[in-house]
């Protein structure tokens, strides 16, 4: 199949993206660097600055929700990877089952469970306690990610936790290991791939999302997607700063993304979608 | 311990499925509220189906997610056949534009979709031509982001492949066109059918990209539910939840019985041979 022209197969593919994506993207940078008239500014990116503290907190609670997926589910990926065959694809059909239904369904039930008279503070009534107020708190929005976006790190922690042999593990206990050296020291470091793919896949959507805090977050706490939002099709209307805010968006997942990428071979990059 | 793993296990099952099991069963709630059951009604399901804004968005997302996955599935098919030809840096380079929308967070996604499409209306209306937001910016944006599931799902399957036998069938006398379709294709049709289904279910899922894209009149599904949240309250939204849940549930069973029973079957004939 290798002629000399079969690489041009790829040709539309290749006319489609540079339309389609690249010059989007382009776009985006465009529109953060100029004015209304095309001048050269810098104004809007320096605008951004402004809003530190809503960068801040997108990352902070993005982290929290992150790192709570990576406690949650690594113990559950290790004990279905020791599963017998079955019991792991009816596990693993259950852990993707809520993933299917759309997000904004899942989000809008907890906004049902959490609200001032939802089913978790009628419950607290029966026995005497609350009302508590949990919608419109940072820990709701977090509550949201975590629900989200779990399947995410639990799927890669799986993949990757299958792949280790369970002779290593009992070689490892021959030779002395107790179970903290056998985790520390053969399972964490050979599920590493599986751990920085999980925290990827949670932290990008949790830092970008604009429903999980407009929903459960109430107005007083906005991420930087809805700060975008409010850019783009909000009362804010304003293409250019909505351009500089997403422009540094994507520069702060970059930056996140290749400290992770250190952990990552090559080899283990096609499979990052599953 | 094993009492410890199963009941870690139940808890976070409780934790992934009661919040559904919660909205599915106040969907039979005769009352609006959303704490108190008053007694069993299927009448929020009835009212679902007489909601024509729902049935008409529900349309639109079909014909967007078939559209936009066939369309995404041709172009990348043939797209991963030049690429899996290709060497060195064009081939990371490739790759590495594949990458980008899946690596991208959504919103950005949509936002670089808006500019671009609200620079094509000005351009576009300066030469007296005029386009709306609507099924073709939808289903542009689609096609985009479904490419690279496509790709990636076809790429593994014609690397396994023996490419030996497509030079054989062209050693025979076969034009390499008719080599293709009778050699080539059937080989790596597993992985376009599974990259076809990815991407079918992606678009049908999709809301933050079809939410800066999409026109009044052509609300998706995700977009209607998603200003149905905005309204207070809204008991629809839960029979919405409990369809579309039995739906999913009935393919992944389905997808998964398929799976097991092809699996044994390989095996029976593996302990033959």
């Amino acid at each position: 199949m290798k002629t000399k022209y079969s690489s041009l197969f790829s040709l539309p593919y290749l006319i489609w993206s540079l339309i389609f994506i690249i010059v989007p993207m382009g776009l985006v940078v465009v529109f953060a660097f100029t004015t209304e008239g095309g001048q050269f500014t810098l104004d809007y990116v320096s605008q951004v600055g402004e809003y530190t503290n809503v960068l801040v907190r997108s990352v902070w609670l993005a982290a929290i929700a992150t790192i709570i997926c990576l406690l949650i589910g690594y113990p559950l990926a290790f004990i279905m990877s020791r599963m017998p065959g079955f019991q792991q694809r009816t596990m693993l059909m259950l852990i993707m089952l809520p993933m299917w239904m759309n997000f904004l369904l899942r989000t809008y039930a907890w906004m049902t469970i959490l609200e001032k008279n939802g089913l978790l503070n009628k419950l607290f009534g029966l026995v005497g306690l609350g009302p508590f107020d949990m919608i419109n708190t940072q820990g709701a929005v977090v509550l949201g990610m975590v629900y989200n976006y779990l399947p995410f790190m639990i799927l890669p922690l799986y993949s990757i936790m299958t792949k280790i042999d369970n002779r290593t593990i009992e070689a490892a206990q021959d030779l002395g290991a107790n179970t903290k050296n056998v985790f520390t020291r053969i399972v964490i470091p050979m599920s590493m791939p599986g751990i920085s793919t999980g925290i990827t896949m949670v932290f990008v959507p949790s830092v970008s999302t604009f429903i999980i805090s407009r929903m459960l977050g109430g107005g007083g706490n906005l991420l930087i997607g809805d700060l975008i939002d409010l850019q783009f099709l909000g009362n804010a209307y304003n293409p250019h700063l909505g351009s500089a805010i997403s422009l540094v968006l994507m520069v702060l997942i970059l930056l996140c993304m290749s400290i992770l990428n250190q952990f990552n071979s090559d080899e283990d990059r096609e499979g990052m979608l599953l | 311990m094993k009492w410890l793993s199963k009941t870690y296990i139940w808890v976070i099952m409780a934790f992934l499925y009661a919040p559904i099991g919660v909205l599915i069963f106040f969907s039979f709630n005769q009352s609006k509220s959303r704490s108190n059951f008053t007694g069993f009604t299927l009448d929020w399901y009835v009212k679902l189906f007489h909601n024509d804004l729902i049935i008409q968005s529900l349309i639109n997302t079909l014909i967007v997610a078939l559209v936009s996955s066939i369309i995404a599935t041709v172009i990348g098919t043939i797209a991963a056949v030049g690429i899996n030809s290709m060497k060195n840096w064009k081939r990371s380079i490739i790759m590495n534009i594949t990458y980008l929308p899946i690596v991208n967070p959504e919103i950005v996604i949509g936002v670089s979709f808006m500019l671009l499409f609200v620079m094509a209306q000005g351009l576009l209306r300066n030469v007296g031509m005029d386009f709306e937001f609507g099924y073709m910016t939808l289903i542009l944006a689609h096609v985009t982001f479904n490419l690279p599931y496509v790709i990636l799902n076809v790429m593994p399957k014609l690397r396994q492949m023996d490419k030996y036998v497509y030079e054989a069938a062209l050693d025979l006398g076969c034009p390499p066109v008719k080599a293709f379709f009778k050699v080539v294709l059937p080989e790596i049709m597993p992985g376009i059918l599974s990259g076809f289904l990815m991407a079918f279910t992606y678009s049908l899922d999709d809301f933050v990209i079809s939410y800066f894209v999409s026109g009044a009149t052509s609300q998706t599904l995700p977009i209607t539910i998603y200003s149905m949240t905005r309204r207070k309250v809204s008991p629809e939204i839960n029979a919405i939840s409990a369809i579309i849940f039995v739906v999913v549930l009935v393919v992944l069973l389905l997808v998964n019985f398929h799976g097991a029973h092809k699996e044994k079957q390989s095996r029976r004939e593996g302990v033959r041979i």
